[in-house]
């Protein structure tokens, strides 16, 4: 009889064990890209492995913030500028036509929304080409309003807010009414202070996968001044004959911003994706 | 795709809002509301997709003045594999199938088994769910970066830990082995907290009038987990397969669609046909055509996965 508790408990250990040595594992490769990033030009690429640094340095930092080919904190700026903007932008669009959708009665309100949701189903592919060129009728190839705006016509924001706005008693807008309240105070007053949970959410998933973006800005931005983060990086690899110490100083630097923020924001972030389902 | 299933059950709820609230509003608030996302939705969205089509009916080069019409004759061409650009499409359209299918089944079946290790009660559980999770929060950028030093064919940690000497960057088929590899090291954990979400939402009680019914441990998983993760599944595979067809980055990072461009997958091709050699007009047919496969290829899985149970 007191043999069972006890090997439960070992068995309980070797699964403890063995989950945590594949976690250290998983997590091992980013690990290895903050160590090197310390490392010198010769520690990185050594053919033996240098997990710590020696001698550890900050050069590779030094030289790519101080280095004129890599503007590296004019594009953190602008990825800052670009990711903030196109989060703002969904939030700002998709808020009150969720709300429309979601709570007002007008003709064509299905037919609209079904439209919407229709586009969820359209393979992204086939808008790179035509956006393209609707960005440069409109003058914004080369500038961050191309990275800010296209992106926010999604359905995913509406979508996603819409079924949060359905979940929202009425009692509470229609005691608001009866107060003389029109429309627009209803949803301002009443509605997105209510929705800040779900509001948060399409805030950080839109700030993260602009902030992460690669294949519209590297061919929508040209000028090394108005690159992202991750455009400005992916030339840089090509123009410096991979310089491992280097590009892992870059990669840090442009994984720091997500990564705090998803230390800060962990369940928010995970929760937001796994019942949205429809990122990704 | 339970989402949408929840979302109609939840519009009719909506409906049957009491009247007085649209009676105080004047006609054009609504359109008020839904003006801004609608300038943006059709400017950005369906505009492109008419303007797309109309441009794959044209010789389009941005920076020449004349764009001739010239019909179907870039599909024609796209679909003889004799002509340039058609040996070029369809070697690219191979390598996105070559990666989606090596790269879907591993993205599945992973994912589900580190969400029901996951679902489990046990300490640390959230700590590990973050660390899975993590990879996916970086971008493609950082990951291609950091694993093109790990694959490294002189330097790389890969091949030293391993005992190789494999030219991961520059050889297929190990090119194809590390880019589906670092994929699934990226986006597992995605997958895995969405089905995780989905065993969560499955009725304790279900569990137990099974096992009151005497069933263990294998035919719970069977009777029970199975079918509860359905919903899940259709949309994972689905959202999964197109991921895996667009795939981009990696290739780009990584292996720069190295061996001559074996593993330049069709959204590269696409992205370089049209935004480097401004060669539009053939860009535009070839994203049409391959998203006509995507759309194929979702509608396959949602027949796949219909229930049977209902008529």
């Amino acid at each position: 009889m007191t043999a069972a508790p006890a090997a439960r408990r070992v068995r309980r250990a070797l699964l403890h064990l063995v989950l945590a040595v594949v976690a250290a594992l998983y997590i091992s490769p980013l690990v290895y890209m903050l160590l090197t990033s310390f490392k010198t030009r010769e520690g990185a690429g050594s053919t033996e492995p240098q997990w710590i640094p020696s001698p550890a340095t900050t050069g590779a930092y030094r030289e790519i913030l101080n280095s004129p080919d890599s503007p590296i904190l004019t594009w953190f700026a602008n990825s800052l500028i670009a990711a903030t903007g196109h989060a703002v932008l969904v939030l700002l669009t998709a808020a009150p036509a969720a709300y429309a959708l979601a709570r007002l009665r007008f003709r064509g309100r299905s037919a609209i929304f079904t439209v919407v949701v229709a586009t969820l189903f359209v393979p992204p592919v086939v808008l790179l080409i035509p956006n393209f060129l609707i960005v440069n009728e409109l003058s914004w190839v080369d500038s961050l309003p191309a990275v800010i705006v296209p992106a926010a016509a999604g359905g995913f924001g509406v979508f996603f807010l819409r079924q949060f706005f359905l979940t929202l008693p009425g009692e509470l807008e229609e005691a608001a009414e009866l107060d003389g309240c029109n429309r627009w105070q209803i949803f301002t007053a009443i509605a997105l202070p209510l929705a800040r949970p779900a509001l948060v959410t399409l805030f950080l998933l839109s700030f993260l996968t602009n902030w992460n973006d690669f294949l519209w800005p590297i061919y929508v931005l040209l000028s090394p001044d108005s690159l992202t983060l991750p455009a400005g990086l992916g030339n840089f690899q090509s123009a410096n004959n991979i310089r491992y110490d280097l590009l892992m100083a870059g990669a840090v630097i442009a994984s720091l911003p997500v990564i705090l923020l998803y230390l800060a924001a962990q369940r928010w972030v995970i929760e937001g994706i796994s019942r949205s389902g429809l990122k990704g | 795709m339970s989402v949408l299933t929840r979302s109609a059950d939840l519009a009719g709820a909506a409906t049957a809002a009491p009247a007085g609230a649209a009676r105080r509003m004047r006609w054009w608030t609504p359109y008020a509301f839904l003006a801004p996302y609608l300038l943006l939705f059709a400017v950005f969205m369906v505009l492109p997709i008419g303007f797309g089509f109309w441009t794959s009916l044209h010789e389009w080069d941005i920076s020449l003045p004349a764009k001739p019409f010239v019909g179907l004759e870039h599909y024609t061409e796209l679909f003889d594999p004799a002509s340039v650009d058609g040996s070029r499409f369809w070697m690219a359209m191979r390598a996105t199938g070559v990666f989606t299918v090596a790269s879907v089944p591993l993205l599945i079946l992973l994912p589900l088994l580190v969400a029901l290790l996951m679902n489990g009660r046990f300490r640390g559980r959230n700590v590990y769910r973050a660390v899975y999770f993590a990879p996916y929060v970086l971008g493609v950028a950082v990951v291609g970066f950091v694993w093109r030093y790990l694959l490294d064919g002189n330097i790389g940690l890969v091949d030293h830990y391993l005992g190789l000497d494999v030219q991961w960057t520059t050889d297929v088929p190990p090119a194809w082995i590390a880019l589906v590899g670092v994929t699934v090291w990226w986006t597992l954990g995605l997958n895995a907290v969405i089905f995780l979400a989905g065993l969560q939402d499955i009725p304790r009680e279900l569990y137990e009038a099974a096992m009151v019914d005497g069933a263990g441990p294998l035919a719970r998983f069977r009777a029970v987990t199975l079918p509860g993760l359905r919903p899940v599944t259709v949309f994972v595979v689905n959202a999964t397969i197109l991921a895996s067809a667009n795939m981009f980055g990696q290739s780009y990072l990584i292996t720069s669609g190295a061996p001559a461009d074996q593993t330049k997958t069709a959204i590269y091709l696409i992205a370089e046909t049209g935004l480097r050699q401004f060669d539009m007009g053939t860009a535009s047919a070839m994203s049409f055509i391959l998203a006509g496969f995507l759309m194929c290829a979702s509608a396959l899985v949602f027949g796949a996965f219909r229930d049977r149970s209902k008529p």
